[in-house]
């Protein structure tokens, strides 16, 4: 009994009515969790009932705990007939399970019902009360903490990275059992909640377990999702990284980095041991020269792996661990002697992270991906989830020997994701291989000495592109070159990945969106023929998507892609592809050649003037590009480089490779001013499509720029405003005799019509970026196509990036880099080679300090300078707005200084009768992000995970202002209800907020429609960066510095 | 191909201050989007009329959400779905609130009822204002109207405490709500000269010195009935016009104190009675509701007009109004002096303010 939960019910407000006769409600409530129910008094003749119940408690498993929400229902009382519901809310205790979090959950609810929405609010104050258990068999999981976020989250310092968690969990799914025949839409939808509920809590629970069998206490990039595999049941799966992290002491406290992370570390002791001997030889040999002698099999992963795909059309169970037993005694001999034993050692080598310790990254060798169709069967068994585990595990298995064939022992960036239709499910894994230094892996630690070398080799911002695999041995045909930047080892000519550009990587200009879009017409067809013809149909998809982002790289004058994620969704009628990435260029990389065009009847006068045309035409994009993006790498003769090694040709051939028609490319000049040209033959009209849909890309307006990554590379001056948006779009495809170019062409403009919407609703922001940039395709019915995409709008200093004196940025860059240092460096290390580096970190906080006792804070003083650079560059009225933007702001904060100025409306009107009334809202602003950081703020505390699964029916859909109405007011309800639970838990952001799932069904004829929102993201306090230093500098003399974030929150 | 569903949601609401004003006014959307391409914002931003379009669906799907806060806008601040910073919620419910001139002229004084709700066709005939418009200013101000209409103390704190409304613009709802309680008449044609701002004006007057809140402040009512009292009171005023000493010797100090600085001054030595009984009868009449309805009528027809007539300066006017009620001080034989004073004082500055072209 290790648990006592305590649950109090305050009051409520804004309630519906539900009495017509009186317009009022006798509302009480019931809490119940596991079995156990407890209710209020009825409050009679109240839409704002004040019950303000005993403590009621529940004593129970920790266990319970974890797996069971805390269920509250709002009802309204009827003496005569059945209580009517009015809404429920759950509540997710898992925060208060762990001694960092939070200590209780207190605040106003959203009172939910899936068939009216948002019904009122309630005040609800929730309290754990832990006891020891000193139980080693224990089935609870209870002290792990879970973070969304794909890197070392801010407060925390890695210990160790111990690597892969999965677990999976399925059941029948309710709305599919019988007894969904005669209950209400209402009762299904409530059931199909709670049961999720409950899935995810035993999910979080048996993953904690294995965590702690590891040694860790954390879960880093937890991801979890749903199948809704219909008829076949319902399937919760996660995935996740499991760390020991180790907490740093109060951020907002300036004392020397290097102290803090030394106290209370529990695991230390591991690490203190020094084994020299084990891995004597280890860092320094991935560095060069290592001779893994794999036989290049398969030409590129990415083909093989979807050429594999029929293969395992019917589920063969077992075979996934039989061919790692096969796999595994050769290699392993090989590896032993790579000290990577650590590693090898696991089942699977991969990593949910995206963003690394600095070090901890040596080499990347490519993205590595696997997909597999399968046929969905009923899940007889739901204790017993083999199949879907064994489908899994071979997925995995392919990734992992696609990570070996590149001469890489690990996977990083991972990610697993389906698309379900009807019977057929598609399953996908990708991730980047990569070699890593496996001082973060294991429990005994490599000598600093050896830390030192190895960082002293590594050149700083080229060496993770340098090629992990042999250049005579290759895994695939590349171009080689010896690196840019280093001019000692070999790099290959692009590079993609799945992972966030690395903090020391040496990047030249600005990045940008780039996706790759294309559909492919499928044949309608049942079970086993469907599951064929999907299988035969992805090598093609996989390849062309691969082929468009190629080129649209290229064109925008880049070398290396990173945040790459390919969607490749099946319908009825239709396969689709999205992929997007954040191209970038790599100063170590080589630059990338032109594209040519070549036609293919050199006789005809017209077409031949009609090719020079389209070359012109790319051209020109090129050199626009390159402008746009600032991309300017200093010129480097030749001779230093040195000459490429392989032939040109062989870049064309690694292009050409799949397609049919391979000989005619051999006659192709290649060649294009004096580097390699990538060269586009129009050969029939299709090819003449691809042209022009490269073409019609228009680039975002000046202003904005674009990313899927954590952060913009070549921007770093944030202020501090962010908008985080969902934005959907579901569009009809007209059914008659659909090509696959109209098809094409149709969800090209979709999504470029969806982007372009985006940019002039978020105009005001301007100069402002799109981070994050997720977008999400699905199929709904046979001739629907929705797009959902979420991001965050981050406004950036304009006239401080122009500044060339660097200070703010190398500042902000130092800053980031210490943050790191003291995040992720070993106590070993820090007592050796931290004095000579530490000394500067305090001189720039007192520089900064400095600057800000001029006078103005930072944050004022890159509003005035934004909104000074403004004038000359905006029309007129959106500066008028902002003007008055800006008097409002001040107006509602100094409520009662001055009485002119407080005017939010007509300027002057205002006599000093009273305070501007609505300058006293009781709504605390809760940011959300799907980013890690909150720009301009330092988090300082984690209070927990946020897993919330909703669903919203209606039957009345015209009534409610159509399904965009619908849609609508349920996302923003989605919002509220996250917003609600942060603010109770004592937060006042959501980090690395994702929307997993958002799946909508309508029937107009029925005038009804239905959808199921997933949404999770990580609770956080911050604090503004502004706040801290003038906490810590000075005293608060100036009144507007006190002020100012207050006007940015509000922003 | 077309859009089956098109939503863009902001964890912070995105209000569009333009868009919002074109809601407001009542537009549809195709008219809105048909007006903002006229703007010429595509140029400005590059971006297209289906764009655009899309814009300002969303924004008009945002804003009919908001609508039914709006009606009681301390529910603005408390709901939760829309994360909406307060300056923005102040914005919103102000603009909301706000009322076009020709509209509020038209209703002003009217009964808010369901009558006059079926003429709004005619005044949005009229006014040019867009049906929509007429019916949210309409049912704005009924809304005000029945909240406030039985609550005890100052009218417009309590319209701000339940609108949140900036401190003028309660003012005038404090006028609107003060004219329809007591239905004054304002429609007729020899008073369309007058502006709301004028009517206004004269109601906060009226409230402050005229109503039961300017004796008790712990009545319920208090700002919004006139004190029924005083207005019986007020007969006793006739004095000054039925006895004739009275009225001479009232003339005689007037004349008096004002011989040389007038203007006009014969004009009003000949008109003194005229002028005097027209105001005190005025005073007389309230008694009855009809009359009370018909007092800026009166105000005009028996004082403004035939000042105007005799071409007086404003500041002839002022002299004359202020000699007109001191002067009373030095009548021996007027015993009502306080009564006066409430009453003279409030008129006096009405009709200075009612008194121009």
């Amino acid at each position: 009994m290790p648990g006592k939960l305590k649950v109090k019910i305050v009051a409520g407000r804004h309630l519906p009515v539900m009495d017509r006769a009186s317009d009022l409600t006798d509302a009480f409530v019931e809490v119940k969790f596991g079995n156990t129910t407890f209710k209020t008094d009825v409050y009679l003749k109240s839409l704002n009932p004040q019950w303000n119940s005993e403590w009621f408690k529940f004593e129970v498993d920790d266990e319970d705990l974890q797996d069971e929400p805390l269920q509250i229902t709002v009802l309204d009382h009827d003496t005569y007939s059945a209580n009517d519901a009015i809404g429920k809310v759950y509540i997710d205790i898992d925060p208060l399970l762990y001694s960092e979090a939070a200590t209780v959950i207190s605040g106003w609810f959203p009172i939910y019902d899936t068939i009216h929405g948002i019904r009122g609010e309630i005040n609800v104050v929730v309290k754990v009360d832990l006891f020891n258990d000193l139980n080693r068999f224990r089935q609870s999981s209870c002290g792990v903490k879970f973070f969304c976020t794909t890197s070392i989250p801010k407060c925390y310092r890695a210990v160790i990275i111990h690597g892969f968690v999965e677990e999976l969990v399925v059941n029948e799914d309710p709305e599919y059992q019988w007894i969904d025949r005669i209950r209400t839409p209402r009762a299904s939808n409530e059931a199909r909640q709670r049961l999720i509920s409950l899935m995810s809590g035993e999910l979080q629970r048996k993953i904690g377990l294995k965590v702690l069998e590891m040694r860790g206490n954390a879960v880093v990039g937890y991801l979890q999702c749903f199948d809704l595999e219909g008829e076949s049941g319902l399937v919760v799966r996660a995935i996740g990284t499991a760390c020991t992290l180790d907490k740093l002491s109060s951020p907002a406290a300036f004392l020397p980095a290097c102290n803090s992370p030394s106290k209370d570390m529990k695991e230390i002791p591991f690490n203190e041991d020094p084994n020299p001997n084990t891995h004597s030889s280890g860092p320094s040999t991935p560095l060069k020269n290592q001779t893994y002698s794999f036989s290049p099999s398969k030409s590129y992963s990415r083909q093989s792996s979807s050429s594999d795909t029929d293969l395992s059309l019917t589920p063969k169970t077992g075979m996934g661990s039989g061919s790692a037993g096969k796999e595994g005694g050769p290699f392993k001999a090989l590896l032993r002697q790579q000290t990577q034993s650590a590693l090898e050692q696991r089942e699977f080598p991969f990593f949910t992270l995206t963003a690394f310790p600095p070090g901890f990254l040596v080499h990347v060798g490519g993205v590595v991906s696997a997909r597999s169709v399968k046929l969905l069967d009923r899940i007889h068994n739901p204790d017993e989830p083999e199949t879907r585990d064994a489908w899994w595990a071979e997925i995995r298995q392919e990734i992992k020997s696609h990570a070996k064939a590149l001469g890489c022992h690990a996977v990083v960036g991972y990610s697993e994701s389906t698309s379900i239709c009807e019977e057929v499910c598609i399953l996908s894994a990708s991730g980047t291989a990569a070699v890593l230094n496996p001082r973060f892996l294991q429990d005994g630690t490599v000598e600093s000495c050896l830390e030192q070398r190895l960082e002293e080799n590594l050149p700083a911002g080229c060496g993770f592109c340098h090629i992990p695999y042999d250049e005579l041995n290759m895994p695939f045909p590349a171009h080689l070159t010896y690196c840019y930047n280093c001019r000692k080892q070999k790099v290959p000519d692009v590079l993609f990945t799945t992972i966030d550009l690395p903090i020391d990587a040496t990047v030249i200009g600005k990045g940008c969106l780039i996706q790759a879009r294309l559909c492919r017409l499928k044949k309608k067809a049942q079970a086993e023929a469907n599951a064929t013809a999907i299988s035969n149909l992805l090598p093609f998809m996989e390849y062309e998507v691969h082929t468009q982002l190629m080129n649209k790289l290229k064109l925008k004058g880049m070398n290396a892609l990173f945040g790459l994620r390919i969607q490749i969704t099946v319908g009825e009628n239709m396969l689709m592809g999205l992929a997007s990435a954040t191209g970038v260029y790599l100063a170590a990389l080589p630059t990338p050649g032109g594209i040519q065009i070549a036609g293919k009847t050199p006789n005809d006068g017209s077409y031949e003037q009609h090719v020079s045309h389209m070359q012109k035409k790319i051209n020109d994009t090129i050199a626009k590009n390159k402008e746009l993006y600032e991309i300017n790498p200093p010129e480097i003769s030749e001779e230093i480089i040195g000459s490429p090694i392989p032939e040109p040709r062989q870049r064309s051939r690694l292009l050409r490779s799949q397609s049919e028609s391979s000989d005619e490319v051999t006659e192709l000049d290649l060649s294009h001013g004096k580097k390699d040209a990538f060269v586009l033959e129009i050969d029939d009209t299709d090819a003449m499509e691809d042209v022009h849909s490269l073409l019609t890309d228009v680039p975002p307006p000046s202003g904005f720029y674009s990313c899927n990554t954590e952060i913009m590379p070549g921007i770093n001056n944030w202020t501090s405003e962010i908008q985080m948006f969902t934005s959907v779009r579901v569009i009809r495809l007209s059914s008659l005799n659909l090509t696959n170019q109209a098809l094409n062409k149709n969800f090209n403009d979709l999504c470029e019509n969806l982007l372009k919407s985006l940019y002039f609703k978020l105009r005001s922001m301007i100069p402002c970026c799109l981070c994050h940039v997720n977008f999400t395709v699905s199929l709904p019915e046979d001739e629907l196509i929705q797009v959902t995409v979420t991001a965050v709008a981050i406004t950036f200093d304009k006239n401080q990036a122009l500044q060339t004196t660097k200070t703010q940025v190398e500042k902000s860059l130092q800053r980031a880099s210490t943050d790191n240092e003291e995040l992720l460096q070993f106590p070993l290390e820090l007592c050796s080679d931290s004095l000579p580096s530490h000394p500067f970190p305090p001189a720039k906080e007192h520089l900064e300090s400095a600057s800000s006792n001029s006078g103005i804070p930072a944050a004022q003083r890159a509003t005035s300078v934004d909104y000074s650079s403004f004038a000359d560059r905006c029309s007129s009225w959106i500066e008028l707005i902002k003007l008055k933007a800006q008097t409002i702001r001040r107006g509602s904060i100094k409520t009662t200084v001055t009485v002119e100025k407080a005017s939010p409306m007509s300027e002057g009107n205002f006599r000093n009768r009273s305070a501007p009334p609505c300058a006293n809202s009781t709504v605390g602003v809760v940011k959300m992000t799907p980013l890690s950081f909150i720009p301009g703020a330092k988090i300082t505390k984690y209070l927990g995970i946020i897993n919330m699964f909703f669903i919203r029916e209606t039957t009345s859909l015209r009534e409610e202002g159509g399904v965009s109405g619908f849609l609508h007011a349920f996302v923003a309800e989605v919002f509220a209800m996250v917003r609600a639970h942060v603010a109770a838990l004592g937060g006042n952001a959501v980090v690395s907020y994702i929307m997993k799932q958002c799946v909508f069904m309508e029937n107009p004829n029925k005038n009804q429609a239905q959808c199921l929102i997933n949404v999770s993201g990580d609770a956080v306090i911050f604090v503004r960066e502004s706040e801290l230093e003038v906490v810590s500098s000075q005293p608060p003399t100036a009144n507007c510095q006190s002020s100012c974030p207050g006007g940015d929150v509000t922003t | 191909m077309t859009n089956e569903l098109d939503i863009f949601v902001g964890n912070t609401t995105l209000i569009d201050e333009d868009v919002y004003r074109l809601w407001l006014d009542g537009y549809s959307v195709n008219d809105a989007v048909a007006l903002r391409v006229r703007s010429g914002i595509l140029e400005q931003t590059g971006a297209t009329a289906a764009v655009l379009q899309s814009d300002t669906m969303d924004h008009y799907r945002t804003f009919h959400m908001l609508e039914r806060l709006l009606h009681a806008p301390p529910k603005l601040l408390h709901q939760l779905i829309f994360q909406i910073p307060p300056s923005r919620q102040a914005l919103l419910i102000e603009r909301y609130y706000a009322f076009d001139e020709a509209f509020v002229r038209e209703v002003l004084g009217k009964k808010l009822s369901k009558g006059t709700k079926k003429d709004l066709d005619d005044i949005s005939t009229k006014t040019g204002i867009t049906l929509k418009s007429c019916r949210r200013q309409f049912d704005n101000f009924k809304r005000v109207f029945k909240v406030v209409e039985e609550m005890r103390g100052s009218l417009v704190d309590n319209i701000q405490q339940h609108f949140l409304l900036s401190d003028r613009l309660a003012r005038d709802y404090a006028a609107i709500v003060f004219f329809a309680n007591n239905r004054f008449e304002t429609g007729k044609k020899k008073l369309q000269y007058l502006s709301f701002g004028d009517f206004a004006f004269c109601a906060e007057l009226m409230i402050q010195n005229w109503t039961l809140g300017a004796v008790d402040s712990q009545v319920d009512d208090m700002d919004v009935d006139l004190d029924k009292e005083f207005l019986q009171d007020l007969k006793e005023l006739k004095v000054l016009v039925a006895d004739k000493d009275l009225l001479d010797l009232h003339k005689s100090l007037v004349c008096t104190a004002l011989r040389g600085k007038l203007g006009v001054f014969s004009e009003m030595e000949a008109n003194f009675k005229n002028l005097s009984r027209g105001l005190v009868n005025v005073a007389a009449k309230l008694t009855h509701n009809k009359d009370v309805r018909d007092l800026f009528v009166d105000l005009v027809e028996k004082f403004v007009e035939p000042c105007r007539s005799d071409h007086w300066a404003l500041n002839d006017v002022r002299l004359f109004l202020n000699q007109y009620s001191a002067s009373v001080h030095s009548l021996d034989g007027f015993r009502h002096q306080a009564l006066w004073d409430r009453y003279m004082g409030t008129l006096r500055g009405c009709l200075l303010r009612l008194y121009h072209d």
